[in-house]
């Protein structure tokens, strides 16, 4: 009788199996996009616009030529003669790729050039000699939606004003009705601040067309190849399987590396007319200032409520600026994205949500940092209106949660917005993190040091929010369905190769989806190979974002694995030479029923499919699984911070952050918790510091990292994480769920209600993030909600 | 060794773009003496990148703030976007390809794979090379040491914790750790910034003083903050040119 494997031991699900992608990281033997260089390969740098709204007069690019080692000089004009000037957005709007007409943001890209190296390139870009004739300039919805405000797409036809959508969920009436029965209505009013997800690495692209084969190859840096094949196909009218996207590894996505960007448009051209690889890669003010932004909502919620705590209905009227060309990357049926996952875990019979989208003379925003598709943002308004509900009703914040939760034994439950949640145990993670902070404790302590002057302050965050679109039925972009896949091939000796249509930019997929197949077939983790990011090789996929990998991509792995294991369970008969129904699995191995001790190895099985398969079976032990979830999957978390405001400065510190994620079963709970932490710190950084605004000529402020501050080692505060509850994914074919960007998501409102906890005494209802101290200071100084809205004050 | 520039090899020999005259250095790149003719306007990092092909020094925000193109010039922290090459004549360079040997990882390089210290892995040379600087120095460093040294150099995706523990696990086993001194990992932010000076002076969106709190080793502000004295942040600037 041989010992059944211990599936840790082999690298499977549950191991805090150490990453193979370290590997060549640590030893600086990555290969990311500016690490790619081709024979004969030139640079390509960006002309971008300083005005944010002007009417291009002039263009004068021969100072440009006439520099030694320039090749190319690139204008809006000669991309208009090759029907290339504009593309489409994953919107179904348009954007400029280089500007004809006018420009209409701060960093429009206006014209490149293409020179034998990048300080020459950027000599020449100086030497373009533009000339503007500056317009007036709209950078927020109320200027944008002001009688007399200036068209900003004028370039469209039928468009008349600067709206773009309006959009409207749930039941008005029945909302409206309960509102009539309330006994207390609560109104809470803020602007989700733009913020821009800024990996470390910025964009960049090598496009490198062949004209002997006709193939066009480009390395990208991308977290949706697939997608930009098929966008590369369509804007440059290229046969698809002519076209080859890469992307090699990545320095961090966040969403920044979804959309389609000019320069990739550019570099490819300038490939095909110039017949050598172009490489372009991006300086992080090109990446700041034009890149895809996120957030740049105004929420405006109402909440019925009764006396006793019970929420009767929400209404919400939002307002979103989407910059000067409408490029949100999210599924196309819900124009503002998922907001209306808005107060999914509580039990709220009616709920009403409308929202008007605008233009403005920003850079097109609308990427799901961190985050799927505006459900930061409703998960941020949901919990700073809990706060606020509470405080009206003088009911404590925690208990307030707790009886509106949906309950365990209510699944699966409707939201009033339609989405179907499915699983949680939302007040016992609630009890993980109250008693992991000692929440009374710290409620007397809090009291105490009010006596002695010090501001100490408790905020609770809690939520379940939509991961790992779709299902096909209704999440699509640009009307391919979200859907993911994956390939596994097991080869003669029993080592597999894994591909997926996903693309990690450090998540670990390359060790993730490897413990995957470990626990569905008992292959060592060590023996399994990932490779991601090549479409030539790689099964269609739509990528990585939204934290739709493991439940999407990750569940293809299962179901493709578990189609080999089916196919090897025949050869094992075979093998055996008994029936196939007489055949048992456990991991790693097939053995008889009655006779336990006769069984074969999976490697064995694999050996077989190549030198000794029954007859009529067809040889080679490999396969493939398109996954299409048959529901979103609805991870919950608990996140609550302490803080202590300093009244002098307006400065405050986080004392404790306690983190409480139920994210289904966790497949590498090392990497999960990396996840966590890293979501963590980019909520702390929305909630404290890192501000990006524009002034009242569209300048952005924040166009650099002296300005957008990101949190490092020094501010960034400790964390403690919690896993004791684990509620697994009822469809998922492993129980899990995502996780990725819970933290980022339900963060925020964590640490902000905590301020507002400690300034509570000054009625203060808002301030809008980043809670800079001269915001708290002016809060707590003159006793008034502070906007962060722009334009940015001109003293600020 | 001679090494060409790529990038102005097309101009021939002695001269750059425009009739910029090269300029001739020697200098030591992880041990190995290098002989380069450069423009002078060239950086550091992109010598290091695209002339010899030493890509774990990566670009990230060419203005030495996110600190991913962190290298050693004689031994102290520099960010190499902005340093010259020419400024690099006579003295000795280490990056990332330097810290392991043919046989043998780096302790700080297994300590990032162990604690799981890295996730996109663009910042981990960088990582790696401040938090070199800090043991050679400080062999026996704190938490508080470790946040401190590593506040020159921005990661997106960690938050930092796993890159504190992988630093100290390396401490420990270089050896220079003393028990108790081991990465609890627990929520141990109290009190991380005693008098909230530095973090304050970080969280000032647009005055000008305040980007200095972002990068210690950037300014006089910062002196005087740095808790085991002045002497770290004035050693990350060995020459004192082109810091921002």
């Amino acid at each position: 009788m041989t010992q059944a494997l211990d599936e840790i031991k082999i690298g499977g699900l549950g191991a805090s199996r150490k990453r193979v992608e370290d590997n060549r990281f640590i030893r600086g033997k990555g290969n990311y996009l500016d690490d790619v260089v081709l024979p004969g390969m030139l640079h390509m740098e960006i002309l971008r616009s300083p005005l944010a709204h002007a009417r291009i007069k002039s263009i004068d690019t021969s100072r440009a030529w006439q520099i030694p080692g320039v090749h190319l000089v690139m204008t809006g004009e000669m991309m208009a003669t090759r029907n290339l000037a504009w593309m489409p957005t994953l919107s179904y709007d348009t954007q400029a790729v280089l500007a004809t007409d006018k420009v209409r943001f701060q960093g429009q890209e206006v014209a490149c050039v293409i020179a034998d190296d990048p300080y020459i390139a950027k000599d020449a870009c100086e030497a373009i000699d533009v000339e503007y004739e500056a317009l007036p300039v709209i950078v927020n919805p109320g200027q944008a939606r002001a009688e007399g405000a200036p068209v900003i797409r004028d370039d469209k036809e039928n468009q008349a004003d600067n709206l773009i959508f309006t959009w409207e969920v749930g039941d008005a009436e029945g909302t409206e009705r309960a509102f009539a029965q309330a006994d207390v209505v609560s109104r809470l009013r803020l602007h989700y601040p733009r913020s821009h997800p800024s990996p470390i690495e910025c964009c960049g692209s090598v496009a490198d067309f062949n004209r002997a084969t006709d193939k066009l190859t480009v390395y990208m840096t991308t977290q949706a190849p697939h997608i930009i094949r098929a966008a590369v196909a369509l804007v440059a009218e290229l046969p698809e399987h002519m076209i080859r996207i890469v992307s090699p590894d990545i320095g961090g996505g966040f969403g920044n590396k979804v959309p389609v960007y000019p320069g990739y448009v550019c570099s490819i051209l300038a490939s095909i007319l110039l017949e050598r690889p172009v490489k372009w890669i991006e300086d992080k003010s090109g990446n700041l200032i034009s890149t895809g932004f996120a957030r740049d909502i105004y929420l405006d919620g109402e909440m019925a409520l009764r006396r006793d705590g019970k929420i009767l209905a929400v209404r919400l009227r939002t307002e979103s600026d989407h910059g000067a060309f409408f490029s949100d990357a999210q599924p196309s049926k819900f124009k503002i994205g998922l907001l209306h996952s808005a107060f999914a875990c509580y039990d709220i019979p009616y709920a009403h949500l409308s929202n008007r989208g605008y233009y403005t003379n920003k850079a097109p925003g609308g990427v799901a940092y961190r985050c799927s598709f505006r459900v930061t943002e409703a998960m941020f308004f949901q919990e700073r209106m809990m706060q606020a509900a509470a405080a009206d009703l003088g009911m404590d914040q925690a208990e307030f949660r707790r009886i509106n939760f949906v309950r365990d034994d209510d699944f699966p439950h409707r939201t009033p917005f339609g989405f179907l949640t499915d699983s949680g145990q939302y007040a016992a993670c609630l009890d993980v993190g109250l008693q992991a902070v000692g929440y009374h404790d710290f409620l007397r302590q809090k009291e105490a040091a009010k006596a002695r002057g010090r501001l100490l302050g408790i905020g609770i965050s809690t939520m379940t929010e939509p991961l790992g679109a779709g299902n096909s039925r209704e999440y699509d972009i640009l009307g391919i369905k979200m859907f993911d896949s994956a390939e596994i091939r097991v080869h003669m000796t029993g080592k597999a190769m894994v591909r997926t249509g996903a693309r990690g930019q450090g998540q670990g997929h390359e060790t993730t989806w490897a413990q995957i197949v470990s626990h569905e077939l008992g292959i060592p983790a060590d023996d399994i190979v990932v490779e991601e990011g090549d479409t030539d090789t790689a099964p269609f996929g739509m990528g990585t974002y939204a934290s739709r990998s493991t439940p999407v991509a990750g569940a293809a792995v299962a179901m493709a694995a578990r189609k080999i294991r089916a196919k090897a369970r025949r050869l094992a008969a075979h093998l055996l030479e008994v029936s196939e129904e007489d055949v048992e699995w456990e991991l790693g191995r097939f053995y008889v029923r009655s006779a336990p001790g006769r069984g074969v190895t999976i490697q064995e099985c694999a050996m077989a499919a190549y030198s000794n398969m029954p007859d009529g079976m067809e040889p080679g032990l490999q396969n493939q699984s398109f996954y299409d979830p048959p529901n979103l999957t609805w991870p919950f978390a608990c996140y609550i911070v302490t803080v202590e405001v300093d009244p002098a400065s307006g400065v405050w510190d986080v004392t404790n952050m306690v983190a409480v994620d139920d994210c289904g079963v966790r497949i590498n709970p090392m990497i999960v918790e990396g996840q966590i932490m890293g979501g963590l710190t980019e909520a702390y950084a929305m909630a404290n510091m890192q501000f990006i605004t524009f002034d009242a000529e569209g300048n952005c402020v924040g166009s650099n990292y002296m300005d957008y501050l990101l949190p490092t080692a020094w501010e960034t505060p400790g964390y403690e994480l919690h896993s004791e509850v684990m509620t697994p994914c009822p469809h998922h074919p492993i129980g899990a769920k995502g996780v990725g960007e819970c933290a980022a998501v339900g963060g925020p409102a964590a640490f902000v209600n905590a301020v507002m906890d400690a300034i509570s005494d000054t009625g203060v209802r808002n301030i809008d993030m980043p809670l800079l101290p001269d915001r708290v200071w002016e809060a707590l100084t003159y006793r008034r909600d502070v906007s962060g809205a722009p334009p940015v004050r001109s003293d600020e | 060794m001679t090494t060409l520039h790529d990038d102005i090899s097309d101009a021939g020999p002695g001269v750059g773009p425009g009739d910029v005259p090269l300029r001739r250095i020697t200098f030591s790149v992880n041990g190995a003496r290098t002989v380069a003719e450069v423009e002078p306007r060239l950086l550091l990092a992109h010598l290091l990148r695209r002339g010899l092909g030493l890509t774990g020094t990566h670009m990230g925000c060419d203005t030495t703030n996110c600190g991913a193109c962190t290298v050693l010039v004689d031994g102290a922290t520099v960010k190499s976007c902005t340093m010259l090459a020419v400024q690099a004549d006579g003295h000795e360079i280490t990056t990332v390809e330097g810290l392991a040997t043919a046989s043998e990882l780096h302790p700080l390089q297994e300590g990032f794979k162990e604690a799981h210290g890295l996730q996109c892995g663009f910042c981990t040379p960088g990582m790696m090379l401040a938090a070199k600087a800090l043991l050679d120095r400080n062999p026996d460093p704190t938490e508080e040491d470790v946040r401190w040294a590593l506040s020159g150099n921005l990661c997106r995706c960690t938050g930092y914790q796993n890159i504190v523990k992988s630093v100290l696990w390396a401490a420990e086993k270089l050896g220079a750790s003393s028990a108790g001194k081991t990465p609890d990992g627990g929520a141990s932010s109290a009190g991380k910034t005693p008098d909230g000076g530095a973090s304050s002076a970080g969280q000032t969106p647009d005055g000008g003083a305040s980007s200095a709190g972002q990068t210690p080793d950037g300014g006089a502000s910062s002196a005087g903050q740095t808790p085991d004295g002045g002497a770290s942040s004035a050693g990350q600037t060995p020459d004192g040119g082109g810091e921002a």
